[in-house]
């Protein structure tokens, strides 16, 4: 190795040092710290009793219908709101792809919902379906409450999820539209493929590696889901996610050991979920540098 | 009919209503927390959308509330050197992954890959036991360091992509052309940088603005506690009085300025958020 070859690895390693050391100081740490947690029984309201209990944490709360509750309703969450966000915001972006008159404001209004902080948009959303405060109960002519009962408090969580995040999903597919060359399309049409065709055939193929990073991002980003649940239920009447069980073990109950083994758990949960997807839609995310 | 475009008039009114549908789907919550802020408090269980009279009663009430003005100080505060923090952190890296040859390139790729995928709620419970041995708990720098953290994937990501565009090679021509090193990169690489760095410094920031999970776990009072968690946790002016008003208004002060960020920089705000994903 050259001098100067070993002063060029030198100053790279210096100037990512900061970041690194960020990241391995406040994310894996934790985490490591968080597997050796998960292996004592340790109570901060008792910390005289703290003791080695190997895996028995993790049998406890796989044992336990909380966290598998939890892991469903989080799965029923994931795969309502992801889904109906990739058709709905495959409209946006084809909308905002085509239209002539508006698109600059279509693009504007879609970044509120994204930018707005998901707790005032919860609290928007509990207000609107709240029977006291609320339009929407007026609007339909229904009556009752719909955060008190488990299925509608699930429609009104949905909701609030796809409404804030359907924006980031149409901005993606609209910049994988804008990829596809115009003349793809000309051809197609020239050749006598109609609308439905063009876009079954052509957009869509091409389309595919962005839909999966699409999806992936955002049925990661949903598997999370914190804030919205813990607003307008705080995982009441059976609707609270994994990481309102973590939240509520560790923060709430101070129960570290026990909320440690969840939050191990809960990250074995993402890792399983993301190889999947990688595997399922080919993403070669170690070759993937930015170009 | 059709005009220059080669669009037919029912064309146009099919894309411009369907423009109007999704403007009003994405401003119909702001809308509506915004007319609840007004309404006055008689009023507040009325069931309908639109205020009958208007009231500014609430917004004097959540600012004279002592928890509500030091919350919005928290968060401003802490969301900007959480932003000026990792976007600094993330242009050295992204320099030295774009700019230099060195094994280890890739790996810090896929660990800030990881870490952008990781459930921050994982490592709620040792944050919270580390910093209460360090002293961090409750303090700005408690909030600001997980912050920063989970904003440099995003931050590193965003800005190689922008790096990677910069003709580096422009700033020898300026020093051919006579500038000092110091002249060529201020005048000719940092306003090739800037755009980019604003689109990693937007989003970092709506992170940091948006944070809920890490607010209440690691603040407990007034010192580091933000303003989402004080508005979750809002007890009301009166032990009586129902907070919907409040929690109304405040929401609409902490709205204001994501507005005005999503009106000014929209274009960075994009291609931000389209960089990583699209061009990685």
């Amino acid at each position: 190795m050259s001098g100067r070859t070993r002063a060029e690895h030198r100053l790279a390693w210096l100037l990512c040092a900061p970041a690194v050391a960020a990241m391995l100081v406040v994310t894996a740490w934790p985490v490591l710290y968080a597997v050796w947690l998960s292996l004592f029984r340790y109570d901060l309201r008792f910390p005289d009793q703290r003791a080695f209990v190997g895996l028995d944490n993790y049998l406890t709360v796989l044992g336990s219908g909380v966290w598998w509750k939890a892991l469903f309703n989080t799965l029923f969450i994931t795969v309502g709101s992801v889904s109906v966000e990739l058709v709905l915001g495959f409209v946006f972006a084809l909308l905002m792809h085509r239209a002539l008159v508006g698109r600059r404001m279509v693009r504007t209004s879609l970044l509120v919902p994204y930018g707005l902080i998901t707790v005032v948009a919860a609290m928007s959303w509990r207000f609107a379906f709240d029977p006291t405060t609320g339009f929407v109960n007026a609007l339909l002519g229904l009556q009752g409450a719909w955060l008190a009962e488990r299925w509608t408090a699930f429609c009104v969580i949905i909701l609030t999820e796809i409404w804030k995040t359907t924006p980031f999903m149409a901005l993606l597919l609209l910049a994988g539209l804008t990829l596809i060359p115009a003349d793809l399309i000309h051809a197609a049409r020239v050749d006598g493929a109609n609308a439905r065709q063009r876009f079954f055939r052509v957009t869509l193929p091409l389309m595919r590696p962005v839909i999966g990073v699409a999806l992936l991002f955002r049925t990661l980003d949903a598997m999370r889901i914190f804030d919205t649940v813990f607003v307008q239920t705080r995982g009441a009447q059976g609707t609270g996610t994994l990481s309102i069980v973590g939240y509520n073990t560790l923060v709430t109950r101070l129960n570290l050991g026990l909320g440690s083994a969840v939050a191990v758990l809960i990250f074995v949960v993402v890792v399983v979920l993301a190889a999947l997807y990688l595997r399922g839609f080919g993403i070669e995310l170690s070759g993937r540098e930015p170009r | 009919m059709t005009d220059g475009t080669g669009h037919s008039r029912t064309e146009r009114l099919f894309w411009g209503a369907g423009s109007a549908v999704v403007v009003a789907y994405a401003l119909l919550p702001v809308a509506w927390i915004l007319a609840l802020s007004l309404k006055p408090a008689a009023d507040l269980g009325d069931n309908r959308f639109f205020p009958r009279a208007f009231t500014l009663d609430h917004y004097a009430a959540v600012f004279h509330d002592p928890q509500f003005p030091a919350a919005l100080w928290n968060s401003v505060g802490i969301a900007v050197l959480a932003t000026l923090a990792a976007v600094l952190l993330g242009m050295l890296a992204a320099y030295a992954i774009v700019r230099l040859e060195f094994p280890g390139r890739r790996l810090i790729l896929a660990a800030a890959l990881a870490i952008a995928m990781f459930p921050p709620v994982s490592i709620i419970g040792p944050l919270f036991n580390m910093w209460r041995t360090l002293g961090l708990y409750d303090t700005w720098a408690g909030l600001i360091l997980p912050y920063m953290t989970f904003t440099l994937p995003l931050s590193i990501w965003t800005l190689a992509v922008f790096f990677r565009e910069i003709p580096w090679d422009l700033d020898k021509a300026a020093r051919v052309d006579g500038a000092t090193p110091l002249q060529a990169f201020v005048r000719v690489i940092v306003p090739l940088a800037a755009p980019g760095v604003a689109s990693a410094a937007i989003l970092v920031f709506l992170f940091a603005w948006n944070d809920f999970l890490f607010a209440i776990s690691l603040t407990s009072t007034n010192a580091a506690r933000t303003a989402p968690a004080a508005i979750a946790f809002f007890t009301g002016s009166s032990r009586f009085a129902q907070p919907t008003g409040s929690i109304a208004a405040a929401s609409v002060v902490v709205t204001v300025p994501v507005i005005l960020m999503v009106l000014l920089f929209q274009r960075r705000i994009v291609a931000g958020l389209t960089a990583g994903a699209v061009k990685g």
